[in-house]
């Protein structure tokens, strides 16, 4: 049997640990831009060749992941500033973390078609 | 209920028809025995409407008296018992069996973030420290008065939610961040310093905020609601700390 269980928190607790890990996805993302980007110092073809594999499907599948991660950060970012500074914000946390899920999907739903597109034409052809 | 014509058997079958048999898994710990703690079951039968306080007594004097677990006032008075059932913190003497899905083993862990001594029993002494450093007394000066200090209703509905505290650790010790450092003042801490600070007849306010602007006070506060949803006294602690940090800022208390 597992050393001891995971403590059962609820949507606060969840929110939190899906800020962290967003947070940190987003930081990684941020390190590979730079390093991209510096790049176009080294050689403006090194810099064009490494921006080429960003066309493939596969990255196009990460960037929806980025996308998924930066706006939940983003919304939750919202929510906590509310919680902040807003002095019914403890009180309503839940709905309004339910509210930063519902904007969330809505957007994931839009950026389907933006971000995949070229991916789905690519690899089940047009 | 029993009628003079029904025979002892039946009674005694009327008398248990209500018990359930739950299974309770208990992390045990013991010093002496071994470094490691173990889960250890026990079976029982008991009544749905039972607490879970009621089960632990069951196992100790009915079948191993060496369970150890701290409970004083057995009604939620005392704040002894706070324990993590089922993975959530709760006091065992207001927790009913039938509350917490009977049908699967029950598990009762120590509660986290504190050194645990024996079994359910854990070394409260960093959670009382962290009480004391935040002066959780009144401090006035000036002439004592000839008879009480007078409050306005308002001035005193203004901190009647962290008066509720009954210091069960439930809430601090819940507290991911708490977990990670036992250096972080902790929930409970700041709910008491809470209550005098925004007491109309107290005069250390000051103070006390100075204490929580600390790197380790109000500002680790990472917003979880865990001691919200852990406080078997329903105070809303995460407001009351976010009120400490509204404070701090805008130096209006």
């Amino acid at each position: 049997m597992p050393a001891g269980t995971l403590y059962r928190g609820r949507e606060g607790m969840w929110s939190w640990v899906a800020h962290r890990v967003t947070g940190v996805l987003i930081f990684f993302f941020l390190f590979v831009h730079v390093l991209d980007t510096a790049l176009v110092r080294v050689s403006p073809e090194a810099y064009d060749d490494v921006v080429a594999t960003y066309k493939t499907p596969l990255v196009a599948l990460l960037e929806y992941g980025l996308v998924a991660a930066i706006l939940f950060h983003a919304l939750n970012g919202l929510r906590v500033i509310a919680v902040d500074f807003w002095s019914k914000g403890p009180r309503y946390q839940k709905q309004m973390l339910w509210t930063v899920v519902g904007i969330w999907v809505v957007l994931m739903v839009g950026a389907l078609y933006p971000v995949l597109g070229h991916a789905v034409r690519e690899v089940f052809g047009s | 209920m029993a009628t003079p014509t029904m025979d002892k058997v039946e009674a005694e079958a009327a008398a248990s028809d209500h018990l359930i048999t739950v299974t309770f898994r208990i992390r045990r710990f013991n010093p002496e025995v071994s470094a490691d703690a173990v889960w250890e079951d026990f079976q029982l039968e008991i009544d749905p409407k039972e607490r879970v306080l009621d089960g632990l007594h069951k196992i100790k004097w009915d079948l191993d008296g060496t369970l150890t677990f701290r409970r004083s006032c057995a009604h939620g008075i005392c704040g002894s018992d706070a324990m993590r059932i089922n993975g959530k913190n709760r006091l065992a003497c207001k927790t009913l069996i039938k509350d917490i899905n009977p049908a699967k083993p029950i598990t009762v862990e120590p509660i986290k973030g504190l050194t645990v001594l024996k079994d359910l029993v854990v070394d409260m002494d960093p959670f009382f420290q962290a009480y004391r450093d935040v002066m959780p007394f009144l401090v006035t000066s000036g002439n004592e008065p000839t008879r009480e200090r007078l409050q306005s209703a308002e001035d005193r509905e203004r901190f009647d939610d962290t008066t509720k505290c009954i210091l069960c650790a439930a809430c601090t010790s819940s507290c991911p961040v708490f977990w990670n450092d036992g250096q972080y003042f902790g929930p409970a801490a700041i709910v008491n310093a809470h209550r005098f600070i925004f007491d109309s007849r107290d005069e250390a306010g000051e103070q006390r905020l100075e204490i929580l602007n600390d790197k380790d006070g109000v500002w680790r506060c990472r917003t979880t609601f865990n001691c919200t949803d852990a406080c078997p006294r329903g105070i809303e602690v995460t407001k009351a700390i976010q009120e400490v940090k509204r404070a701090l800022i805008t130096r209006r208390f």
